[in-house]
């Protein structure tokens, strides 16, 4: 049990990390609290992918004399860091459209909290 | 230049997207005119892409000359020419239509609408094309965002039911990427060739299921099968009438295309009977909820709910004719359900209103739009000489060949339940007695 603990501990904390984003979207009624649970979702899955990418003992692929080029085990793979830039570009873009759509939502009706939003846009 | 029809499709859209506000700055009306000639020269390359591929074999396209597992690959086969062809042909249509609709709707609003339809098609078009698992990821929030803020143009209550759109969307998209990365781990590629070769390996293996659960969850979010189909109905009532005819037939079909290729990549697996009862239960939720709508565009968004169940019930019965069934259905769909709602807006223009008890006198006010709306219904209903018969016949043959009688009872149930809540619209239209009291309403469209 404590080797589980120990080899996937990051995996653990990234569950909890899942499970706290999505409390926050559908438990809490401000859609302000609502998209910071999706960022954290977001961030979840970019962090899923990187720890994916490690490796005990491997350093970054960039060529290392004292390392040479004979084994490859002895790099991580950059695969998941670099399609993770482009995952983060798109969150901070999903992030830019749910500000906007909430600020037009305050200006529509004058509040952000969910009950009265779904009275009011009755 | 034929080599190269696979990039060409969701580049003309791109470069049109960038060349819309251009056009609209020397001019206000060039933006359409720029989108449609867009729509048109990509509806062209997808049908000469078909043909091609019809006649030799798939396209592979690979982008700078990357060879396949290392770069990314732009596959143009039969399925994903097909849809192409859907989707650029749904797509011409609504811009031929959009011009007076977009100008009573948001005058204000022209040239960002014509933007964010040519990005939102880029992305629609990349996600058919792309061989890549994680370039599809891409391609579907491209699209996705451009249709956050499509659907965000509309009345009052729109940026609310786009939110609500938004969040989901994203999570759905979260999850099919966390599927993307067990896949992943196990392959250790992100070609979906690649993947199909490697994947009878390691089938059995815990992140390979895990990964296809992922996927089928986020896909199944992205495309409103029925317990995730929260968010359609409303985003699909307050948005302005043009972007609801653009999203409504090709946006949720795309999302059916991303779970029949991770399907065909997993060689259909026997777990996946689970989404046929999903998909039979929302074909009737969806069936029951439309009847209950007394908005025009709320019922035929419940009614797309219901739909979306028919493909995936034909994607996941897993034979030759419940699939052909399917993709007959996607085709079909698309068609029946832009002419209902580009109808739905021509009505909400013309009428001042949507509730349906107020359509009387409808075939006096407009009789062409109401030949086509009477066309199209008998379609979804399924009435032999029109398209959405043979769809449903090819279901239900489909179901009869995996022996499930069940779904063969679902599919006819459900025609019935079409019939009512359309029957409903023709009766209030033709016969009842249209006077000057029950008159359209004066009121101009709000």
């Amino acid at each position: 049990m404590l080797e589980i603990i120990q080899g996937y501990y990051a995996y653990f904390f990234l569950i909890l990390l899942f499970i706290i984003g999505l409390y926050g979207m559908m438990i809490k009624r401000n859609l302000m609290k609502k998209v910071i649970g999706m960022s954290i979702i977001q961030s979840t899955v970019i962090l899923f992918w990187i720890v994916s990418a490690f490796k005990e003992g491997a350093t970054v692929t960039i060529y290392d004399s004292a390392v040479g080029v004979g084994n490859p085990d002895l790099y991580i793979n950059p695969l998941p860091h670099t399609l993770m830039l482009t995952a983060i570009v798109v969150a901070v873009v999903t992030l830019g459209v749910s500000l906007a759509l909430i600020i037009a939502i305050y200006r529509n009706f004058g509040t952000l909290e969910e009950p009265l939003l779904m009275e009011r846009t009755k | 230049m034929n080599a190269h029809i696979p990039l060409l499709i969701p580049l003309t859209f791109l470069f049109m997207a960038l060349l819309v506000p251009l056009a609209g700055m020397l001019n206000r009306h060039l933006a359409h005119l720029v989108a449609l000639a867009g729509a048109v020269i990509a509806f062209y390359f997808s049908l000469v892409g078909l043909s091609i591929v019809m006649d030799q074999g798939p396209i592979h396209y690979h982008l700078a000359g990357w060879q396949p597992p290392l770069g990314i690959e732009f596959v143009l086969d039969p399925l994903s020419g097909f849809l192409e062809v859907i989707i650029t042909g749904t797509a011409l249509f609504v811009l031929i239509y959009s011009r007076r609709s977009v100008e009573i709707e948001m005058p204000d609003k022209t040239i960002p609408f014509y933007s964010l339809t040519m990005l939102m098609l880029t992305g629609l078009t990349g996600m058919v094309i792309t061989g890549d698992l994680f370039n599809l990821y891409v391609f579907l929030e491209i699209s996705a965002l451009a249709g956050y803020a499509l659907i965000a143009i509309g009345d009052k209550r729109a940026p609310f039911s786009a939110f609500r759109y938004l969040t989901l969307g994203t999570v759905g998209a979260a999850f099919y990427l966390l599927g993307v990365a067990f896949l992943f781990m196990i392959t250790g590629t992100l070609n979906m060739a690649d993947i199909s070769k490697v994947i009878p390996l390691v089938k059995d293996t815990l992140p390979a299921a895990t990964g296809l659960a992922l996927i089928i969850l986020g896909a199944g979010l992205k495309m409103a099968l029925f317990p995730m189909h929260a968010w359609l109905p409303d985003a699909y009532t307050n948005a302005s009438s043009a972007a609801t005819s653009l999203i409504a037939p090709i946006g949720t079909k795309v999302a059916a295309y991303i779970m029949i290729r991770v399907l065909i990549i997993y060689d259909f697996p026997p777990v996946i009977e689970v989404l046929s009862w999903i998909a039979a239960v929302g074909i009737i939720a969806g069936s029951i909820l439309a009847i209950a709508q007394t908005n025009l565009k709320r019922m035929l968004a419940y009614s797309s709910v219901a739909n979306i169940g028919y493909i995936a019930l034909g994607i996941t019965l897993a034979n030759p004719l419940a699939f052909i069934g399917a993709m007959l259905h996607i085709l079909n769909h698309a068609l029946m359900k832009a002419v209902l709602f580009l109808a739905a807006g021509g009505v909400s223009n013309k009428m001042g209103t949507l509730d349906i008890t107020k359509l009387r006198g409808l075939p006096k006010q407009m009789p062409f739009t109401t030949a086509a709306v009477l066309i199209a219904v008998f379609s979804m209903v399924g009435i032999p000489p029109t398209g959405g018969f043979f769809s449903k016949v090819y279901l239900i043959f489909g179901a009869i060949e995996s022996e499930t009688w069940f779904f063969v009872g679902v599919i006819l149930l459900s025609t019935l339940l079409n019939f009512v809540y359309f029957f409903r619209v023709i009766d209030i239209s033709f016969f009842k007695p249209y006077g000057t009291k029950n008159g359209p309403s004066e009121k101009a469209f709000e």
